[in-house]
């Protein structure tokens, strides 16, 4: 009976608790992009950066309030930042729309031709940011660390397994959550929200029943630049910050929403666990979960590692081409919002 | 073939853009940057094929780019018997296993009509025959990789000169591209992007990790070159004849005879990085040409017409009898193929595989931006773009850095702006490459050489 908790802790502490903040990480960039795609129907390839972006913005007030000794005491002083950060990524989004996308949605270009013209917006938001933070890796996380250390864990119940849970894990769940919550109330039960659905819908019948274009654009960016800052900011205070990983965090996001169908808000979420969760425990070896549950006869000698974890990227893309195969329009047939 | 007076411009100005860097910076670095130059323009022409003529996008081109050096890799470099002895048969015996599996599951395909026991019967026996096929790969790996890890570790290669493998990275890209084709050609554009992007990624990643193969991020370095080395021209009596009868003017015009040979020495050292460099720039100039040349060929040949009639409809084309699926397969992989050659080029012009500096930024994307600043559908206009956009690459360094100490004139040498600004040169680079691409495409979408229209 010990053993068999003590694997479930194993489990709970490596796979589960893990794939979910970083679920919900990609979960909140995937939702992005698909909102990008079902309003503005173009693939975002700057969302990456646009989420750098954020998290910059935060990290440099961060830096400011800690200078000031303004802090939130056991929180991180990051979600004190974390509102300037959001105006400022939602900025960034508007202006990069009215100066760069507007021009060709008028002109009713080809998706393509948007997806190389975001590739430009890509180049430029990265250099902007290497010019302000340059490249180095930083760590912004203060407050406390732990809610619970894997040694407190064992005292406290008595097994050979600790799990820990760090504080910017918890914080990324419920904001996920909050977050979420949020969007999809949004979507559902305000004007707005519906005026966007239908818009997704269909842009002509959208047009004809008097919905305002530029209105429906303008709350997507504002809602696309929330969730790509809040992504970005709880991806650096989970992990660490540097502005290479975010350009390559966008094939996992992508993957995510185009696994749960993209253009599906729902299936954007679903996609960003579902490729977490891959990622992790395809990569992860299980050799301590199986020395708990077998007896000690038929104790695996290897590491029983499906993949070595210098394939965890690959992961996500082999699960999107497995999923375009069998089931192209992605779990959830998506296009509408 | 004949030009236009704007394309004799374009290529004016890509030639006097040498010619003064050559007088300024000097001619070496002028020769270095022409290489490369050459190099992007060949991927350029590549990506350019699927993309200009058919309409077929490829963000693959890192994927295909690192397969071409892993070519080079492979037939260059001289074979490492013991690491054969060590886990030849152990991936003899994977391999076979694998083709076997290949082979059930084909079977199973065709057989079993009912679509869930396919399923079923497929997965079971992917998953029971790669586990079998782990064990014996992972040992033989492994044998491989404890083989002399400090300088071997990995099988080694065939031991041919190095530019056969020109060819042979074309194969190897062609295959890749091949399969990825067939898996993903069907899908809408802006999926196919992201798809060939990902899976470019993946094979960076096997070729980083899979050291048996190519060393993975230990790289291969001191692969053979086609061309004389430096020090063995400087000992040659031909190579010294030469540079004498070259500067005879200029060294008769010295008496004392230790000064000269003191000049003589300099031009000698200088001129052999010069004729090194200029060999590799002939070289990879006659590639560029004959893939020019055939690449026109083909764009004006009837399959290029049938091309551009599936690029501008393709249900008018299908309607017309065309068969869209194979013909788009078939451009993929002949522009797959052509990077692979460029791939080659590059790691035989290094002279090192290094599979960790394959990077989507520096190698999809800035190509993309060459083919659609040079023109796309326009193999001048690749051409053309390879070369700017390159020289723009390298050149925006010291220009940002000359622009900065203008602009900062009035800020004393240690103001913490100014210094900030100068540690951040190198980043000015993506910003113009970013600026170009917006512009271009908002101004002149079709390129600053655009495709002609023909009416035939």
């Amino acid at each position: 009976m010990i053993d068999f908790l003590n694997s479930i802790i194993v489990l709970l502490n490596f796979i589960i608790i893990p794939g979910i903040s970083y679920g919900s990480q990609l979960a909140l960039g995937a939702l992005g992009v698909t909102f990008v795609y079902a309003i503005l129907r173009f693939a975002n390839f700057a969302h990456g950066e646009i989420m750098s972006f954020g998290a910059m913005i935060t990290i440099l007030f961060t830096w400011f309030f800690q200078s000031q000794n303004i802090g939130l005491g056991i929180l991180p002083t990051a979600l004190l930042a974390l509102p300037i950060g959001i105006i400022a990524t939602i900025i960034l989004c508007i202006i990069s729309d009215k100066f760069v996308f507007q021009y060709y949605r008028y002109q009713k270009s080809v998706p393509v031709v948007l997806a190389m013209v975001s590739i430009g917006v890509m180049f430029v938001i990265n250099a902007i940011i290497r010019i302000i933070i340059g490249t180095e890796t930083i760590k912004f996380s203060d407050g406390q660390k732990f809610i619970m250390k894997a040694k407190q864990f064992k005292v406290m119940t008595g097994l050979n397994e600790g799990l820990a849970l760090k504080s910017s894990q918890v914080i990324t769940i419920l904001i996920t959550i909050l977050l979420l919550t949020f969007t999809f109330w949004f979507l559902q039960k305000t004007k707005t929200g519906k005026s966007m659905r239908a818009f997704s819908d269909n842009e002509d019948l959208a047009l004809l029943s008097g919905i305002n274009p530029d209105r429906v654009v303008f709350t997507t960016w504002i809602i696309v630049g929330v969730l790509a800052c809040v992504a970005g900011t709880l991806y650096g205070l989970d992990k660490s910050y540097k502005p290479i990983i975010y350009l390559n965090l966008v094939l996992p996001i992508f993957a995510s929403a185009i696994v749960g169908g993209i253009g599906s808000p729902f299936g954007a979420v679903v996609g960003g666990y579902v490729i977490a969760f891959s990622e992790i425990m395809v990569t992860y070896a299980y050799k301590k979960f199986f020395v708990y549950l077998l007896p000690s006869s038929v104790e695996p000698t290897g590491l029983v590692q499906l993949l070595s974890t210098d394939y965890k990227f690959a992961v996500s893309f082999s699960i999107l081409v497995i999923v375009l195969l069998i089931r192209p329009s992605g779990i959830f047939k998506g296009r509408v919002l | 073939m004949k030009f236009e007076r704007y394309e004799w411009l374009a290529i004016t100005i890509m030639i006097s853009l040498f010619i003064f860097v050559g007088f300024i910076q000097g001619w070496s670095v002028s020769l270095v940057i022409l290489n490369m130059c050459i190099i992007s323009a060949i991927m350029t022409m590549g990506v350019n094929i699927s993309w200009g003529y058919a309409g077929v996008i490829n963000f693959g081109v890192m994927g295909f780019l690192a397969m071409g050096g892993l070519a080079a890799v492979l037939v260059s470099y001289p074979p490492i018997a013991e690491s054969w002895q060590a886990g030849g048969r152990g991936l003899g015996i994977s391999f076979a296993l694998f083709i076997a599996l290949v082979i059930a599951v084909m079977y199973i395909n065709k057989t079993v009509i009912q679509k869930r026991n396919r399923y079923i019967l497929n997965s079971l026996i992917i998953f029971f025959g790669i586990l079998i096929i782990r064990h014996f790969y992972l040992n033989a790996t492994h044998n491989i990789e404890d083989v002399n890890p400090a300088i071997a570790g990995f099988l080694g290669g065939l031991g041919l000169p190095i530019i056969f493998s020109w060819i042979v990275g074309g194969l190897f890209a062609a295959g890749v591209a091949f399969v990825i084709g067939k898996i993903a050609l069907g899908l809408r554009s802006d999926y196919l992007a992201i798809v060939t992007l990902g899976i470019s990624e993946i094979v960076v990643s096997v070729l980083k990790h899979e050291e048996w193969l190519s060393r993975g991020v230990k790289n291969v370095i001191g692969l053979k070159r086609p061309v004389p080395y430096e020090i063995d021209l400087q000992n040659a009596d031909w190579f010294i004849n030469f540079v004498t009868y070259l500067n005879s003017s200029k060294l008769n015009n010295i008496i004392d005879v230790s000064d000269r040979q003191q000049v003589l020495n300099n031009l000698i050292i200088d001129g052999s990085g010069i004729f090194v460099k200029l060999s590799y720039a002939i070289l990879f100039l006659i590639v560029m040409l004959i893939i020019f040349y055939f690449a026109n060929k083909a764009q004006l040949s009837p399959w290029g017409r049938m091309m551009r009639a599936i690029r501008d409809n393709e249900t008018a084309a299908n309607a017309m009898g065309k068969d869209v699926v194979k013909q788009h397969l078939i451009i993929f992989v002949i522009g797959a193929a052509i990077v692979g050659v460029a791939g080659a080029m590059l790691v035989t012009l290094d002279g090192l595989f290094t599979p960790s500096g394959y990077r989507p930024l520096r190698f999809t994307f800035i190509i993309w931006i060459m083919v659609i600043v040079g023109g796309s559908g326009n193999n001048l206009g690749a051409i053309f773009g390879g070369f700017v956009i390159w020289f723009s690459w390298i050149e925006a360094a010291p220009i940002t850095t000359f622009i900065i100490n203008q602009l900062t004139i009035g800020l004393e040498p240690t103001n913490a702006l100014k210094l900030h600004l100068l540690d951040s040169v190198p980043y000015f680079r993506y910003l113009f490459m970013g600026l170009i691409l917006l512009l271009i495409l908002r101004y002149r979408p079709k390129g600053i050489i655009p495709e002609k229209v023909r009416h035939s």
